[in-house]
Order: structure tokens, then sequence, then C-alpha cells
């Protein structure tokens, strides 16, 4: 793999080709945040909340560093006026859906969003995907996964799997940055609709 | 059928379908596309049928079913060959009239004519119609002259010669070079030069690479794709296969989708009756080129007209957008170099490798080549598909080909490009219709859509509408789009509703930031541009709405009143009998009062009101004046004085 040189925060990084800019920033200590990002899956690209500025020639460029590769000589920002005001909007946002999980309210303080900007709709789950990406690329079992699309899209447990494969499992609980207890609930919602009994 | 195995043998099979056609033989052609069919164009083909055999005549007359002509406001539409007699509106009663007077006779039929509405005159001549004489039908035109279902059809007017000009007399290269030289930008929204997507597919790495047919249109009120593919599928397939050539593909794909049933009907017989003839399939007319072409059926995903979401729909896939910052045309179909072009892009092909670069670059602005096929809708007098040069001024197509506004009303601001567009207002009537033209006014081309709006139309509620089609569009998948959009909605229709607040249009304008900067697709990007253009023109309405709770064009519910006037009611009691919730206070001779508790505003009273009294008025931002008292109501009829 070939070295690629480029500049975050001022910084000179190496990174190898490949990589995506958010994984060159953590590498050397910068961070970045991320709601929707797993080390062990694909990158998703849906929060949005890692976004960062390209400078270049005398113009600037938003780009979600979880999915853009590094390229040589690419001088990066990852705080800006512009990038802080988008991702205080992004978390003012989710927080219309779960204003008390506790990994808003710490980027909320970082970026002074106030959770009640928008009106409060309470469903928890922010479609970070996180529980359903886990289930399909770590352990495929596909016992989780989104129904519908837009503002109607929710998570949900498919029963005839959830039954055999959950119970000793639970590896998607704690990813959840909003309440584990969440998905907790939408499995036993799942189960309850279903007749058969889970095997021990 | 025996394959057709090189260019002479089509030219040879060309004379022999031409030398089988006598051009003076009288021809009745009926429009039968989707629009003509919802009009009664299928009972009015019966009736042809049945007359010319109840004539005695099915011999001596043709009868072809073509695809849509585009004045879909006058259809079913009969044109007469080889006259070219021109009949609209046409009704099953009048087939028998039109076969004894026009074919027997050889007689015009006055009543079905066009008339002028300017000048009252009847027009016998299509060519000679408002209406088409300001279009340039180079691509739309052949719809009008062949019948889908019919390939012979398609080769009598010379189709399937691009393709073998293609593969037997010029070199992939060459054939890329042309078309990136008649500067052939894409038709389905973004306008990107074809000619560079396909240069990159060719010069990107691996064997297999695919060309696909964007089929997918979903802008409420745009059907020129649709009436392409069902009134010319040859054309999109012969193009594509000269794009698949020209980039090295072997495989296409066909996104149509599923509620364009006639569409997908015709595309599957045209490539059946392609492969029959040797045009699809195992060594094209003997070049050497393998060429199939695979229809998939979409399930009706607005954001699957998005490439990467319709690639990964074609895989199977949840329609939903790739994040990754690379084009498809190099990763595109399961990874792999994928051209996807629109339908009216690959119309175009043909054309330009037939007549050449320097023939389509004649046409269209410095940017912008060729013509462009706009779906004209909403409040305009001649509702159909216009098919015009680049460069076009808008108030030519509004005014001069569309017949300006029913019903006297004044025009306001035609909303372009499809939902992610933008409303362009009187003032830049001018405009040329182009790609970077009508980026710059702050709206876009998209794929054509192109609805005209009337003075009673409300700014703020068409922003509203969109969002609103948008926002139950979105896939869901980034947080800009799903909750963004789900703010901006609300906001607006509280804004709509009289519930909107000090800073609200601020709280827009910081939303759309988000979704243009940080949205993943094209979707999501330009979901604020319906907020946007209307906010740029029409900031007033905004205001008289947050601000006054008034809605100037006098449309919003919420923050209107009906109200009738005391000095010109007469008593009729019309609006009385018509109201469907018995809000109307009358009596015999008694002036008629709206009671505003039971009102439900839903404007019978106001439409059925005679005219010569416009007694019922709307009011918005302002108290309604209180009743006059009962004592005051009675009317003294002057007759009963005497």
């Amino acid at each position: 793999m070939s070295e690629i040189l480029l500049q975050i925060d001022g910084k000179e990084v190496k990174a190898k080709a490949g990589m995506t800019l958010l994984e060159a920033a953590r590498s050397v200590g910068i961070s970045i945040p991320t709601l929707c990002y797993h080390e062990k899956l694909e990158p998703f690209g849906g929060c949005r909340l890692c976004i960062v500025e390209l400078e270049m020639k005398g113009w600037s460029r938003l780009v979600v560093s979880c999915v853009y590769p590094v390229e040589k000589n690419l001088v990066v920002k990852t705080r800006s006026e512009k990038v802080d005001r988008i991702r205080k909007m992004i978390i003012e946002l989710q927080m219309a859906h779960a204003p008390d999980a506790f990994d808003l309210q710490d980027l909320a303080k970082e970026y002074g969003a106030d959770k009640n900007r928008f009106e409060k709709e309470p469903s928890f789950c922010i479609h970070c995907g996180l529980c359903v990406r886990y289930c399909a690329e770590v352990k495929k079992k596909h016992a989780i996964g989104f129904v519908d699309r837009g503002i109607r899209k929710e998570i949900s447990f498919v029963p005839e799997i959830a039954a055999k494969e959950c119970w000793n499992c639970k590896e998607c609980f704690p990813l959840c940055p909003t309440e584990a207890l969440q998905a907790a609930y939408v499995l036993a919602g799942a189960l309850a609709s279903f007749e058969t009994a889970p095997e021990k | 059928m025996s394959l057709i195995n090189s260019p002479a043998e089509l030219e040879e099979f060309r004379k022999n379908v031409l030398s089988k056609r006598d051009p003076n033989k009288p021809c009745i052609t009926l429009c039968s596309g989707s629009a003509c069919n919802a009009s009664g164009s299928l009972e009015v083909a019966a009736a042809i049928e049945e007359e010319i055999q109840k004539q005695g005549l099915s011999a001596d007359v043709d009868i072809r079913r073509t695809g849509c002509h585009g004045f879909c406001e006058r259809g079913p539409i009969v044109v007469i060959h080889p006259e070219e007699i021109c009949y609209f509106n046409i009704v099953p009663k009048d087939v028998p009239e039109i076969v004894s007077e026009t074919i027997k006779e050889k007689r015009v039929v006055e009543r079905l004519l066009y008339t002028d509405p300017s000048t009252n005159e009847k027009i016998i001549h299509e060519s000679e119609i408002p209406f088409y004489k300001y279009q340039e039908r180079i691509v739309f035109g052949f719809n009008s002259k062949i019948d889908p279902k019919n390939i012979e059809d398609y080769l009598a007017i010379g189709g399937y010669a691009a393709l073998a000009k293609a593969l037997t007399g010029m070199t992939a290269d060459q054939v890329l070079q042309e078309v990136k030289k008649a500067n052939l930008r894409g038709r389905g929204g973004g306008g990107f030069p074809a000619g560079n997507k396909w240069e990159g597919s060719r010069n990107a790495p691996g064997d297999i690479k695919y060309v696909i047919v964007n089929a997918d249109e979903g802008d409420p009120g745009a059907y020129m794709d649709r009436s392409v593919l069902e009134g010319n599928p040859h054309s999109v397939l012969e193009g594509l296969t000269i794009g698949a050539f020209a980039v090295g593909a072997h495989e296409g794909y066909i996104y149509v989708r599923q509620e364009y049933p006639l569409a997908v009907e015709n595309v599957h017989m045209a490539i059946k009756k392609a492969e029959e003839h040797g045009f699809l399939g195992k060594n094209i007319l003997g070049s050497g080129f393998d060429f199939k072409v695979i229809v998939h059926q979409g399930a009706g995903a607005f954001v699957c007209g998005e490439s990467t979401a319709l690639m990964t729909a074609l895989e199977g896939r949840a329609g939903e957008p790739r994040p990754k910052y690379v084009r498809s045309n190099v990763v595109g179909l399961w990874g792999r170099p994928s051209v996807l072009n629109n339908v009216e892009t690959w119309a175009n092909v043909p054309l330009i490798i037939n007549k050449g670069a320097d023939w389509f670059t004649q046409i269209g602005t410095e940017t912008s080549k060729g013509t462009k096929i706009f779906s004209l809708v909403g409040k305009i007098t001649n509702t159909g598909l216009v098919e015009v040069p680049m460069g076009t001024p808008l108030k030519d197509i509004i005014f001069k080909i569309g017949g300006g506004i029913p019903g006297g009303k004044k025009f306001k601001a035609v909303q372009t490009g499809g939902p992610s567009g933008g409303c362009i207002p009187e003032d830049q009537l001018d405009l040329p219709v182009g790609f970077d033209e009508l980026t710059a006014a702050g709206s876009m081309m998209g794929s054509g859509g192109m609805i005209v709006m009337d003075e009673d139309t409300c700014m703020v509620d068409v922003a509203r509408y969109f969002l609103d089609f948008l926002t139950d569009e979105s896939c869901g998948k980034c947080v800009p789009c799903r909750e963004g959009m789900r703010q901006m909605l609300k906001i607006l229709t509280n804004i709509t509703q009289g519930k909107g607040k000090e800073g609200d249009i601020e709280l827009l304008e910081q939303l759309s930031e988000t979704a243009i900067e940080a949205a993943l697709c094209a979707l999501g990007k330009s979901s604020p541009n319906p907020f946007l253009s209307t906010l740029k023109y029409f900031r007033e309405e905004y205001e008289a709405h947050v601000k006054e709770k008034r809605c100037p064009a006098l449309s919003c519910k919420e923050l209107i009143a009906f109200y009738i006037d005391p000095e010109k009611c007469k008593a009729c009691m019309t609006c009385a009998k018509k109201c469907p919730s018995n809000a109307i206070i009358s009596a015999k001779n008694q002036i008629h009062i709206v009671d505003q508790e039971k009102c439900t505003k839903c404007g019978t009273c106001f439409e059925v009101c005679p005219p010569k009294f416009r007694a019922v008025t709307k009011i918005s931002g302002e108290p309604v004046p209180p009743p006059i008292p009962e004592e005051a109501r009675t009317i003294v009829r002057e007759s009963k004085q005497k």
C-alpha cells in the first residue's frame, strides 16, 4: 500500500491508500464525532455528523469523512464555523427523537445544540442502523431490519429469525447510541406477536 | 423471420417494407398513448375498426395506432393521411362521419378541426396549428408516424440505420467522439455531458460494463419519458445499443416504473422484435458485436430515479443511494462501470449518429445543444408535451405554444425541474431554457417538467406541496433529508395554516443549508429548492402569511373567509342551495349571510354565485365584517314596486 500525505487540522498525516478521512484523522488522535460509524461495519454515511471541510485552491467543500477517501495533498479542517453549524443542526434534529440520549447530550454540550429547538417526537431511534448492519454484516443473521421509508422508517425484528437467534446474542443492544432498552422493547414486541416459543 | 446480417441486408429489408406501402393509400392514425387511452382512445379505435369494416373499406384504408402526439389537451387525435387532416377530441360517434366524409368523399369535417382561439379560423394541418408550429420535434415527432408495436413502421422511417452505421462504419471511439462533439447533455436532471460519462466508463478498468436506461420518471405531472418509451421504444433501444458499442458493454438494463404498464408492454415487444430481426442479440448486423437488454420494473420509489439508488434497486436491494464518493460510470451496478442515461438522452443518440454532431450542435444554445421535451401542465390552455430547441424563451413555450393561461387569469410563475426544481416568476419569462440558464435562475432543467401557475396559486402552499411530496419520497437514510424535511414540512404547513412564527423563515433557511451541504444524494441536496426559489421571488407572500396571517393569493383555507357583499347579493338562493354544510343563512328576498362558524371554506358559494352578481368574495388578513342586521336584509325588488 502506498502512503498518502495529507493535512488535517494543520497536522501532516500519513495515510494508507483506501483509508477514509475519518480513519486517517483518528489514526493520529484527531477526533471527529460520529453516530452511525462502527469500525467493524461498512461505512453507512447516514448521520452526516462526521462532515468536514476540504480546502482546495481558494474554495472549500464539505464532505462526509466516514466515506471520503484520502487523497494526496488534501487540506482538511475538522472544525469550522460552517461545519459546527451543520453538526449543531443535525444534533438538534436527532434530539427531537431522543432528547435524553447520553451521546446526544454530550454532543449538544460540545456544539451548543438546543435539545428543545424542534418539537419532540420521542421515538428513541435515530436510524443510525448500527443494530441492523451489525446483525447483517457481523452476525450474518438479518434478524433486524428497516421497514418503510423516509419519516415512516422504523427498525423491526423479524420474529421468525429473532425467536431463534436473539436471546443468546443481544450484541446489538449496547451498540445503540440512544437507548439500549429501546432495542429490547422492540425485540419483545416482535416476539410477542410470534406464536412459537423461543428456543432454549 | 430470418436475422438481418449486414447493413446491405437491412437496406434491402427496408426497401421491401417501403415497396409494400403506397404513400397515397388513405391511412387513419389515432394517438394511443396512456393519456389518450385515458380520454377514450381505445373506444375510438374500436369504432374505427368497426366502421371501416362496415363500409367495406378494410382493403383500401390502413389504420395505425401511434404513440402520443403531445397535444393531450385535445386528444384523442385522429390524423388522416396522406392529406394530413387533423381532427381533435374525437369520440366514437364522430367516426362514421370521418370515414364516410373524409375517407370516402375526401371532404373535411369542419366541426372536428382545430379552431384558432385568437382568429376563430379553422385549421386543417398540424403544421399550421400554433401548438405544433413553434415546436421542433426531432425526437418526439416520430411518435405520430409509427405504431410502436410494429418494427416495420420504425424501419420505414429509417430506423436502425444509425446502429448499422455505428457498428459497421465507425469504431467505438469514433462513436464516442461524435457524441462528445455533439455535447449531448443528460436529459434526466443533472445535465452531465453524456459523452464524458461514456468515456469514463469506456476507460474504466474491467471487462464487464453496463448501459442502463433510466425510465423511472417520477416528477408529478411529467410524462415525456413515458411517452417516448411508449410511442417509440425502438429509438431508445437503438440509442442504447449504440451507447453499449461505444462503451464496450454487452448487457443493458431498462429500469422502468411498473406504474407505466403500456411502456413496459411496448418495450418488451420492441426487444422481442429487435431480437428477431437481429438488432439485438449475438453478432448484431453481422458486426460481431453482442448485446442484450433486460427490462427491470421499479416498484415505485421516486428516489430510484437517483443513479446510485437505481443501481442498488437493480441489484435487488432497497433503493437507497450509495454514500460513497465514486462515480457510478466507474463503479456502478454490481461494482462495475455503468452508464446511466435517461430515456430522452438515449433517444437522441441515433439522431446524432445519423445526422452528425455538426447538425446537432446547430440546434440550441452555446452550452445546451439539441432540443428538450417539456411536459407543459398546470394552469395552461394547451396541456401536453412540447419539444423545443434549447434556448427557446419560457414565454414562447407558455404563451405561443401553450396558449397562455385559461380563464383570463394572470400568469404568476412556472415551476420547472420537478419537485426539486424551482419557481420562475413573470419578470424572468424571457429566460431561454437551457441547463445553465435555469440553474442560474434558482431552478433547474430536471427532466423537463413545467407546471404553470396563475394568480390564484399561493407560492407558500406550492413549496409546502412539493416538500410534502419529497418528504414522502425520501428514503430516510440520511438525517438532513429525513429529519430536515420533516421539520421543514411542519413549519411550512404551520405557515399556510396561520400558525407561522417570527423566525420561521430563518429556520427554514438554516434547514435548507444543512440539506444542501450535508444530505447524501441529489434528492436530499435539492429538496430545499421549492422553498428557496419561492422565497427568492415571493418573499412578500411568506411575510404576509407569517406576520399578517394573510394569504395574498386567497388560497390557504385557514387564512381566508368567504363573505357575501350585502350590496351585491340579490338573494337568488343559488349559493344557499349548493352549500354542502348549510352555512348560508338565507331566505327568499333576504340578503344571504355566510355563517362563519359552519363554513368549511369549500368555495362552492364563490364558484356558483352568478357572474352578473359576483357577490361572494374571499377575505384574508382582515376581520370579516359583521352580518348586517336582520331588519336590513330584505330586498325590495324593483318589479314588485311598480
